[in-house]
C-alpha cells in the first residue's frame, strides 16, 4: 500500500511547487509591466499625452487602487478566462488571440511529430556506432545546428529553398486571422524544418548519452551474454532504461518551442502568438504582453512538471525510492 | 590555499594540490583536439574583425553611398557589396555591426559567471534552508524562457545595452548557478574542506580557494556554451528589430532590414555577409565549448580508472 502512495504525493508536491512558481512569476510579470507610476497609461496615449488626459484614463484603468487590488483584480481576470481588452486592438483578448493560438499549436505539433521519433532515431544510431565515422560526423552536425541561433538557419532554409537557389516554398506565410493554418500547409514547410532543426540536436545528443549509458550496464552485458540479437539488446533492455532523461529533454524542446516560436514566427511573418507577442511589444500593448507571457510560462512550467512526472513513472528505481 | 599547504592531514593536502592543478590541465588537453583550435581560430577572426573591423572601413557607419538595395556597381560611391538599407555601405555596416553583439554577450555572460558561481558556491556549501530558497529563486527565473524576459524588459524600460546585458546575465545566472552546485556538492563532503573548516577559514575563503577550483572544468565548459547561447539571444533581439540605436550597424538587426533586398533578388550581401558572420561566431563558440566538455569528460573518465 505504501508504495502506491509514493508517486500521487510526488505528483501533488510537484504540482504545488509549480503553482507557487506560476504565482511568483505572476507577480513579477505584473509588478514589472504594470506597477510602474503612469506606464500603462502613458503607453496608450503616447509621449504628448496631457497630465489630465493621463489622470482621467490612469482612474479608468483602476491604476490608481492600491497595487494588491490591482493584481488581485488582474489575476482573476486571467484565471476565470477574461483577461481584459488589448489597449491596441481594442477587442477583448481571448477573441483577439484565440486564432493565433491555433496557429501557433498547430506549428508546434507539426515541429513536435517530427522532431521527436527523429532525434530519437539519430540518437540510438549514434550511440550504437559510437565513436565510429557516421558518429563523429553526426555528433559535428548536431554541434553546429545546436550553436548557431534559429533565426541564422531558417535565414539559411530561406535562401536556399525560397529565394536565392530555388524558388520552391514561400518564404512567408499568408495565412488570414480567421483562416484554419492547415489551408497553407506549403508555408507551413520552412518554420516547422526551422524548429525542427533547433530542437533535434539536444533530443539526439541527450538520447545518445543517456543510451551509451545504459549500453555499458550490467544488465545489458547480461542480455547480450544470455545471446538476444542485438535488436532486442537496443530496443527491449536499453531503449526503455533510457527514456527518463529523454522524458525531461523532450519537455525541455516544448518549453523551448514556446520561446523559439517569438523568433520562428516573426522569421517567417506567421500569425502566431510569437508574433502577436512581438508587436504586442512594439506597441506596448500591455495586457496582451501580460497575458501571453504568464501563458507561455505556464507551458514551461507545465512541461517541466509532466517531464517530471513521465520520468518517475518509466524508472522504477526512483518509483521504489519515493514510497 | 596556505590553509592547505598547512593542514595537518596529508591526503587532504595532496588532493587539495591536485585539484589546484585541475583547470590549466583541462585548458591543455582541450587546446590538443583540432576542434578547439578551429574554434579558437574562428572567434580570434571574429573578435578581430568586431573590434578593429571599423578602422578599415571605407565609409561611415552612417555615411549614404547611394540609393538603397544597389549592387556593388550600381552605387554612387564605389563599394565592394553595394548598398544596404537607407544607402549605407554594405561592406562598412558589416564591419561596424559586431562589436555591440560580441560586446553585450560577453559582458552578459561574465556577469553571470560571476554570479552563477557565488549563488552555486552558497547553496552547496550552506545545503539546507539556503540552498532550498536560493534554488527555488533560480527556478522562477528558469520558469520564463530567456528571451521574453529579455523582451518584456526592453517593452516596459527601452532598449539599452546596460538592461540587455543586465537581463540575459541575470536570466543565465540559474543556468550556471546548477552546474556550479551539482558539481560542488560532492566536494563539499571532502576531507580538504572540513580540514579548512577545522583551521577556521572563513567561509569566502573556502569557496574561493577549496570549492571553486575543483568546479573550474565545467564551469569553464557551461560558460563557453552560455556565451554562445547570449550571443543567439542577443543578436536574436536586435534581429526582432530591438536595438538600442536603430541607426547603429548591428549584424541581428542588418539580418532583419536588409531582408527586402535580399527576397527581391537585387542585393543579397546585406543579409548574407552578417548570417555568415553569426553562424561562424556561434559554430566557433561552440567548438571551442565542445572541446573543453570532452577534455574535461577525458579527464574525468581517467581519474575515475586511476
Amino acid at each position: 500500500m505504501a508504495r502506491s502512495l509514493g508517486v500521487p504525493k510526488f505528483i501533488a508536491r510537484r504540482l504545488l511547487l509549480g503553482v507557487v512558481t506560476m504565482v511568483i512569476v505572476s507577480i513579477v510579470v505584473f509588478s514589472a509591466t504594470q506597477l510602474l507610476p503612469g506606464d500603462a497609461a502613458s503607453a496608450i496615449l503616447g509621449r504628448n499625452a496631457t497630465k489630465k488626459s493621463l489622470d482621467a484614463l490612469t482612474k479608468q484603468l483602476g491604476l490608481d487602487k492600491p497595487a494588491v487590488t490591482q493584481y488581485l483584480h488582474w489575476l482573476k481576470g486571467i484565471v476565470t478566462g477574461n483577461p481584459g481588452k488589448s489597449y491596441a486592438a481594442k477587442v477583448p483578448i481571448t477573441s483577439y488571440i484565440s486564432d493565433r493560438v491555433v496557429n501557433s499549436l498547430f506549428l508546434l505539433f507539426l515541429a513536435s511529430i517530427f522532431s521527436i521519433p527523429i532525434s530519437l532515431w539519430l540518437g540510438q544510431y549514434s550511440a550504437r556506432n559510437r565513436d565510429t565515422t557516421s558518429d563523429g560526423i553526426l555528433s559535428n552536425v548536431m554541434l553546429g545546428l545546436a550553436s548557431v541561433p534559429e533565426y541564422v538557419i531558417g535565414m539559411i532554409l530561406i535562401a536556399v529553398f525560397s529565394v536565392r537557389v530555388w524558388h520552391l516554398l514561400p518564404a512567408v506565410s499568408v495565412i488570414d486571422i480567421g483562416k484554419a493554418p492547415w489551408t497553407d500547409m506549403k508555408g507551413l514547410i520552412l518554420p516547422t524544418i526551422t524548429l525542427v532543426l533547433g530542437a533535434v540536436p539536444y533530443i539526439a545528443r541527450t538520447t545518445r548519452a543517456s543510451l551509451i549509458e545504459v549500453l555499458e550496464s550490467d544488465y545489458v552485458e547480461m542480455a547480450r551474454l544470455k545471446g538476444a540479437p542485438e535488436k532486442t539488446v537496443m530496443w527491449r533492455h536499453a531503449f526503455p532504461n533510457a527514456l527518463g532523461p529523454v522524458f525531461q529533454v523532450i519537455a525541455l524542446n516544448i518549453a523551448y518551442f514556446a520561446a523559439g516560436v517569438i523568433i520562428v514566427e516573426s522569421l517567417f511573418n506567421y500569425p502566431g502568438i510569437g508574433l502577436t507577442l512581438r508587436d504586442a511589444i512594439k506597441v506596448r500593448d500591455i495586457p496582451v504582453i501580460q497575458f501571453l507571457v504568464v501563458t507561455l510560462a505556464a507551458v514551461y512550467v507545465l512541461t517541466n512538471i509532466a517531464a517530471d512526472v513521465a520520468t518517475v513513472l518509466v524508472t522504477p528505481r526512483i518509483r521504489t525510492r519515493l514510497a | 590555499m596556505t590553509a592547505t599547504e598547512l593542514s595537518p592531514t596529508g591526503s587532504a593536502l595532496a588532493e587539495g594540490a591536485a585539484a589546484i592543478k585541475a583547470p590549466p590541465g583541462v585548458l591543455r588537453v582541450a587546446w590538443r583536439m583540432w576542434r578547439t583550435k578551429i574554434g579558437a581560430l574562428i572567434v580570434l577572426f571574429l573578435v578581430l574583425l568586431s573590434i578593429f573591423g571599423r578602422f578599415i572601413a571605407p565609409y561611415g557607419e552612417r555615411e549614404a553611398v547611394g540609393l538603397p538595395f544597389k549592387p556593388s556597381g550600381q552605387t554612387r560611391k564605389p563599394t565592394l557589396f553595394g548598398s544596404a538599407k537607407l544607402g549605407h555601405d554594405v561592406w562598412t555596416r558589416f564591419l561596424y555591426g559586431g562589436g555591440p553583439i560580441l560586446k553585450s554577450a560577453v559582458l552578459a555572460t561574465l556577469l553571470a559567471l560571476v554570479g552563477g558561481t557565488i549563488i552555486g558556491l552558497t547553496a552547496a556549501y550552506n545545503r539546507r534552508r539556503l540552498d532550498d530558497v536560493l534554488m527555488r529563486i533560480m527556478d522562477v527565473i528558469l520558469a520564463m524562457p530567456q528571451i521574453i524576459t529579455a523582451l518584456v524588459v526592453i517593452a516596459m524600460f527601452g532598449a539599452t545595452v546596460k538592461l540587455i546585458v543586465l537581463t540575459v546575465g541575470i536570466s543565465t545566472i540559474p543556468r550556471i548557478a546548477r552546474v556550479v552546485r551539482g558539481a560542488a556538492v560532492s566536494i563539499v563532503e571532502r576531507d580538504f574542506v572540513a580540514a579548512a573548516e577545522s583551521l577556521g577559514e572563513p567561509r569566502w575563503r573556502i569557496l574561493a580557494f577549496e570549492l571553486l577550483p575543483n568546479v573550474a572544468a565545467p564551469l569553464l565548459v557551461e560558460a563557453t556554451l552560455r556565451l554562445t547561447f547570449s550571443i543567439g539571444v542577443i543578436s536574436g533581439i536586435a534581429f526582432l528589430g530591438f536595438t538600442p540605436d536603430l541607426g547603429a550597424a548591428n549584424w541581428g538587426l542588418m539580418i532583419n532590414e536588409n531582408r527586402q533586398g535580399f527576397n527581391g533578388g537585387v542585393q543579397p550581401w546585406g543579409v548574407i555577409l552578417p548570417v555568415v558572420a553569426i553562424a561562424l561566431l556561434t559554430i566557433g563558440t561552440g567548438l571551442m565549448g565542445d572541446g573543453l566538455s570532452r577534455a574535461a569528460a577525458g579527464i574525468d573518465r581517467n581519474k575515475g580508472d586511476a
